[in-house]
């Protein structure tokens, strides 16, 4: 049994959101975190000095290894966010601020 | 905004705050209960997104009955204003004796809160009593490849499927130690997840040696066997006494391999056995949350938050309750809670609290601490775990600082405490602040753990910090 059936879920409709600018669906209620696990995806940040692939670790906003970028907000706890319909996620990378569209440089050293 | 009545702001809407906030509104005191999340419940009744609209939720949980009543009494309190419920609130700080509470003579505190998830505006309540009900994260000590997607807390594969309705891959081994592994390994198994193994460090032979104080508690004992029982019909192996020696992948995990110990808790050469997953929930304890206490200058122990008998702190006015002041699991939360609201009534009105409204509360608090102390001796990670950590097993995941210069702080440049440690490598100064990487220094440096001194207990934009002062009260 899936985790939805199992719980009697019976969400509303589900919404589009884009990941790097590719449609996925999210259904209403999850965050950020929980919609892309959703799509099977674990990973949407890379490291600032090792540049190695990071997502959920503690799932309730304590360890921050969950950092992405929504709506060109970088830095965002993923496991914390809820999604709206709309909303642009984009993995990030590094400090995520050479990242995000419209985001000011920090210059950092990379 | 006064109507003559006390005010407490309750911080932490889990077992140990919901009891205290009914046991305090009862007796005639004005609650704000205030919480991070967007239902009450904290980490043990954590429940589906209300988007996610789930008819059965208890199907994710035990005590659910225990919910329900929390949940009536919370509803109806909020109904009666009685208790008000922020939801999405950060706490990230409680400033302690400022002037005039509402009662005009008690001390009066501050609470200082982030709103919701981009937590950029910072609101402020005032009380005249604080209960910290924070409870702990999970400790999670380091081994190679422990930094792979893919490999998630126990606690936190338990906080995506109870709140996301979502698992993570497939196949998945639950790894460490503790009583938390149990419920994490049935309800991965339940919710359609392939659990290749339960991997628990304790030796059963511990168990034995503490037989007598553990059966004290028939009721735990038989919620043990449940899950057992679970586990044994979702045919999930069980292997005690081992322990996961590393995690494999490249962008993400794809094995694990694991080992036996030996009597003194080394891994035993030979006995590595390789284990193909996706998900490796992995756990080794909790640690309480003491951020907001440190700021507050309240007396610690050990790690947590040092209470009196009342659940009162040594600073006047503010109490604690639950995970915060030592882990126990969430009966012992409510009984917690229930007293430190008990008190709070009688203190805040100028009187003793009488023993005898809430005889049961005590006895089920002796009793529940008496057997989580039993627990703790048992469930201990593997004596000799650092022998796992390579020199180029990332330590500090935030900081991305290995165990090699860790070391070579300790043994050549004689750093022998966490705070030397970090100012000669990093390690501890990320974005978590060292909640994730501190067990761990603390094991690599051989030192006592110490709470760690945080004076926020959430990043706060310079904004915020900036205005703090001249908030206008909420
Ligand atoms: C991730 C996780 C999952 C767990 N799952 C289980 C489980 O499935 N089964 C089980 O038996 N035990 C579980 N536990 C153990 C569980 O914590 C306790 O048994 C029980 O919930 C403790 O109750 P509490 O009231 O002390 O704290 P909690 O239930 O942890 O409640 C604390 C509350 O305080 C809030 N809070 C903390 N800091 C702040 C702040 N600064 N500002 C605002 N709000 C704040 C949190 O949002 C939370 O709601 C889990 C623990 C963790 C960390
Ligand atoms: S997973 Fe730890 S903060 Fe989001």
């Amino acid at each position: 049994m899936n985790p939805l059936e199992l719980a009697g879920a019976e969400p509303g409709p589900a919404f589009t959101v884009t990941l790097d600018g590719r449609e996925i669906e999210a259904l209403p209620g999850r965050t950020v975190a929980a919609a892309l696990w959703a799509e099977g995806v674990t990973s949407w940040r890379t490291t600032r000095d090792s540049g190695r692939p990071r997502g959920v670790f503690c799932g309730i906003g304590v360890c921050f290894d969950c950092l992405v970028t929504v709506n060109d907000r970088p830095n965002q706890r993923a496991c914390l966010v809820p999604l709206e319909p709309g909303d642009a996620i984009r993995t990030q990378d590094g400090t995520g601020h050479d990242t995000g569209r419209g985001q000011e440089g920090t210059g950092h050293d990379d | 905004m006064t109507d003559g009545r006390h005010h407490l702001a309750v911080i932490g809407a889990g077992p140990a705050g919901l009891a205290a906030s009914l046991a305090a509104a009862a007796r005639g005191i004005r609650v704000t209960l205030i919480d991070a999340g967007v239902t009450a419940g904290g980490q043990f009744y954590r429940r589906p997104a209300p988007g996610l609209r789930a008819r059965r939720p208890g199907a994710l949980h035990h005590r659910w009955r225990t919910w329900e009543r929390l949940e009536e009494g919370l509803a109806r309190h909020l109904e009666a204003g009685t208790v008000e419920h922020l939801t999405d609130h950060h706490v990230w700080l409680v400033e302690g004796a400022v002037a005039g509470g509402d009662s005009g003579t008690a001390p009066a505190f501050a609470v200082h809160a982030l709103l919701g998830p981009l937590q950029e505006r910072s609101v402020v309540v005032r009380a005249d009593a604080v209960l910290l009900a924070t409870g702990g994260y999970e400790k999670v000590l380091p081994f190679p490849g422990w930094t792979l997607p893919g490999v998630v807390t126990a606690g936190g594969a338990q906080a995506m499927l109870k709140g996301g309705l979502v698992v993570p891959g497939r196949t998945a081994v639950v790894a460490g130690t503790g009583p938390l592994l149990l419920p994490v390994a049935t309800g991965l198994a339940a919710a359609g997840a392939d659990v290749a193994a339960l991997v628990e460090s304790a030796d059963p032979r511990a168990f034995a040696r503490r037989a007598a104080a553990l059966a004290a508690q028939p009721g735990k004992i038989a919620e043990g066997a449940g899950y057992a029982a679970r586990l044994l019909c979702h045919r999930v192996p069980f292997l005690s006494h081992h322990t996961v020696v590393e995690a494999h992948g490249d962008e993400r995990l794809d094995a694990v391999t694991v080992a036996a110990l030996d009597a003194d808790g080394r891994v035993r050469a030979g006995t590595e056995r390789r284990i193909p997953c996706d998900t490796l929930a992995v756990g080794h304890g909790m640690i309480p949350h003491t951020d907001l206490a440190g700021a507050l200058g309240c007396r610690t122990d050990g790690l947590r938050v040092d209470v009196d008998d009342e659940q009162r702190t040594d600073v006047p006015g503010v109490w604690a309750a639950g995970e915060t002041t030592g882990v126990g699991g969430s009966a012992l939360a409510l009984a917690e809670g229930h007293i430190a609201g008990w008190s709070i009534a009688a203190r805040l009105s100028g009187t003793a609290p009488d023993p005898r409204a809430t005889t049961r509360a005590i006895r089920s608090r002796t009793r529940l601490r008496a057997f989580s102390g039993a627990l703790d001796t048992v469930y201990a990670p593997p004596a000799h775990w650092t022998d796992q950590v390579t020199d180029d097993t990332v330590v500090c995941r935030c900081e991305e600082v290995t165990a090699g210069p860790i070391r070579e702080a300790v043994a050549d440049l004689g750093a022998g405490d966490v705070r030397t440690v970090k100012l000669l490598t990093r390690a501890g100064m990320g974005w978590c602040q060292g909640r994730m990487c501190e067990p761990a220094v603390v094991g690599l440096a051989g030192c006592e753990p110490t709470p760690a001194r945080r004076l926020l207990a959430r990043p706060v934009p310079l904004g915020v910090l900036a205005r703090a002062g001249e908030e206008p009260d909420d």
